[in-house]
């Protein structure tokens, strides 16, 4: 029993870090392996879907329902701005990175200016059990689903749709698909505005368990950008076994020596893959099966 | 041999501008270089400090200013940032030329523009709580210290709830040496650490420290969080079923994180501070009535900016006193040792050896639906600590910060 409780606690652990590495990075990871853009507004469209989804539920409206209302007005904010700035560089990556530096200083003091310097929470729903004498939280149950559930659509929509087999045409050889008269900036701003929307839920599922405030996107980016660094290009076989392997990581040496060493771990982790597998996990599996 | 000549010619002049300077200063407006972070992670405490310190100059100019002369603010926005601190601070003190400074919420930023105050002989006000030891003629501290906070709350939680401590801290200088006195307390006091958890700063996702926590099942627990991002803690803990109560310098007084969250994530905590808007008193009912009235948008008015606005009219009181602005000739008067005020707080006065204020220690605990009540109050809480340990700024200036297991009297035996 106190083996099966100490097993519950560490899948526990492990699964809270991959939910957070998973949720905070596929959006990313969906606007820099699909289009190449490195998204440094990405804090800030995971703001966007918190405050939204948080607004939401103080004027009544159900979490679900609002969490969904702050995934669409990040997704329709990131839309926006692909049709605005981002298509303009599309030649210029490293412009994008400015570009979207500025726009997240924006996003983030513009959101100091006119709604304060803090948000009342709502409060964690569902309670907490209790297994082996220690309490966990339901909710961060749920995040863990939310995580899994989040890349079975992603794959889904990427590989069963229409949208994803164009999405993936247009990002392999724009050309040719133009050619063959796929729209391809609109598959461009879709892209976008998916990527942006998976960061708005990301905010809206973890805006119940934090603190609000313009800068709480920085919570999420560094961790985001190392899952995907680590990840490579590819969702699938990149980002998620990446949030995995990273998860254990983390639990295994904050349960161990406290948060610096996992912050450390973290970061040694991915010292070594760049080192060792400079494409990521994506290059390292995609060379083992050719 | 002439560069030397030219040296000294230009010397001379520097000197005569001085002085024609010093002469048109006697006239002109008293410039307050204000130092204090209105965005990034430490905002939500310190915008307060602002309207705090605008609060006192508009009062003061109306009233006719500091000894006829007008009250000047230069405000800039240090945007939570350390490395801005040293920018402006160098800004504020060589091309502003200002008379005094207000600035600085974190220990990092205090250390970080500390050595610029010494290095031009600025004379700076630090508004804000922090984990003590500052000895340095440069520098007047208007927070409260761990002889304040944690020598009243730690031997009250202890006999309340029992001796068996577990210490969460931000990872950085003022976590450090705040976890060292809590642990200090705890040994004289006959208790015993069940764990201790450094956090590094950014860091909002809790369930293994929790996990932790509940592990050691200590009796209470000392929360030093710091930043937006780690005081989402107390939401983590209580949707864990964690409920252990718990004692904080910092919470409440500076991040007011009761009116932030939803109850119940922050009941049962106890807090030492200064002053916070809920202090049922005449003299801080009127102070929060005028506050609302210039600031009526305010969250909430915290104990620093309570210290922010007590430090502006102390500051006025040494500058009459000694009909200038000049560091020596304020720092006599500090030595005279009676430069006191009847603050919203209650009484309080600046200690001549340490350059630190002594406080109204309230004892703040946050009930079920996040209302607060006071079940304790220390008056006139000394900042002794210094003073006891060697530090004397009437007759010299260390400029150093001493902890509990760092200090002169450690050292000498």
């Amino acid at each position: 029993m106190d083996f099966l409780s100490s097993l519950f606690s560490f899948a526990y652990q492990a699964g809270d870090a991959f939910a957070f590495l998973v949720l905070s990075a596929c959006g990313l990871a969906v606007i820099f392996g699909m289009m190449g853009v490195i998204n440094l507004a990405h804090g800030e469209f995971i703001l966007c879907g918190a405050y939204v989804s948080t607004s939401a539920t103080h004027l009544g409206v159900p979490l679900p329902v609002s969490i969904l209302l702050g995934t669409l007005v990040a997704g329709a904010v990131g839309m926006l701005l692909e049709r605005a700035i981002i298509r303009h560089l599309y030649d210029r990556p490293l412009d994008t990175i400015v570009v979207t530096w500025g726009v997240s200083m924006i996003a983030t003091q513009g959101t100091l200016i006119l709604l304060g310097s803090t948000m009342q929470g709502t409060g964690t729903p569902f309670g907490s059990i209790e297994v082996g004498g220690y309490g966990y939280s339901v909710y961060r149950l749920v995040l863990m689903a939310a995580a899994v559930a989040t890349l079975a659509v992603l794959w889904l929509i990427f590989t069963r749709t229409r949208f994803g087999i164009l999405a993936r045409a247009t990002i392999q050889v724009p050309h040719i698909a133009e050619a063959l008269g796929v729209n391809t900036s609109l598959v461009y701003s879709l892209t976008f505005g998916l990527g942006a929307g998976l960061a708005g839920l990301c905010g809206g599922l973890y805006a119940p368990t934090m603190t609000l405030v313009p800068t709480m996107g920085s919570a999420f980016v560094v961790e985001a950008f190392v899952t995907v660094v680590v990840g490579g290009a590819d969702i699938f076989l990149g980002t998620a076994p990446a949030a995995a392997i990273l998860a254990v990581v983390k639990a295994a040496l904050t349960s161990w020596e406290g948060q610096l060493a996992g912050q450390i771990g973290l970061l040694v982790a991915v010292i070594i893959v760049i080192r060792v597998l400079p494409r990521g996990l994506t290059g390292f599996i995609l060379r083992e099966r050719a | 041999m002439q560069d030397r000549a030219s040296g000294v010619l230009a010397a001379l002049g520097t000197l005569l501008l001085l002085s024609g300077a010093a002469i048109a200063e006697e006239k002109g407006p008293i410039k307050m270089g204000v130092l204090e972070d209105q965005s990034g992670d430490f905002a939500v405490a310190t915008i307060g400090k602002v309207h705090g310190i605008q609060l006192a100059a508009d009062e003061i100019n109306a009233a006719g200013g500091i000894d006829g002369r007008k009250l000047e603010l230069d405000i800039y926005d240090t945007q939570s940032d350390n490395r801005r601190y040293q920018e402006f601070m160098r800004r504020v003190l060589q091309r502003d030329k200002v008379d005094v400074v207000f600035a600085g919420f974190s220990s990092a930023s205090r250390e970080a523009y500390r050595p610029i105050v010494d290095q031009f002989k600025g004379l700076a006000f630090y508004n804000n709580q922090y984990e003590g030891g500052v000895c340095d003629a440069n520098m007047i501290v208007t927070g409260a210290v761990p002889e304040q906070q944690f020598s009243t709350l730690i031997p009250y939680m202890m006999e309340k709830f029992g001796k068996n401590v577990y210490t969460i801290a931000a990872d950085y200088n003022f976590g450090q040496i705040s976890a060292e006195w809590v642990r200090d307390i705890v040994k004289e006091n006959g208790g015993t650490m069940a764990g201790e958890e450094f956090i590094p700063l950014g860091v909002s996702q809790f369930s293994q420290t929790i996990q932790n926590i509940q592990k050691a099942k200590p009796d209470f627990l000392v929360t030093l969080l710091v930043g937006t991002a780690q005081a989402s803690y107390y939401e983590q803990a209580v949707s864990a079923n964690l409920h252990v109560p718990m004692a904080s310098s910092v919470n409440v007084g500076q991040g007011y994180e009761h009116k932030r969250f939803k109850p119940p994530s922050l009941a049962n905590m106890y807090v030492t501070t200064n002053w916070i808007e809920e202090v049922d008193n005449p003299a801080s009912k009127a102070f929060v009535e005028k506050w609302h009235k210039k600031f009526p948008d305010e969250p909430y008015i915290n104990q620093e900016a309570e210290n922010s606005y007590i430090a502006v009219y102390l500051y006025k009181q040494m500058v009459e006193r000694a009909h200038s602005t000049d560091h020596d000739a304020i720092r006599k008067v500090i030595a005279e040792g009676d430069v006191c005020m009847d603050a919203p707080e209650g009484h309080v006065c600046i200690d001549p050896k340490s350059q630190h204020m002594s406080h109204t220690i309230y004892l703040a605990k946050v009930n079920e639906d996040h209302s607060i009540s006071f079940p304790k109050v220390w008056d006139d809480i000394k900042p002794y600590w210094l003073g006891e340990v060697g530090c004397d700024l009437t007759k010299e200036n260390p400029e150093a910060q001493y902890t509990p297991s760092d200090n002169p009297k450690k050292s000498g035996g």
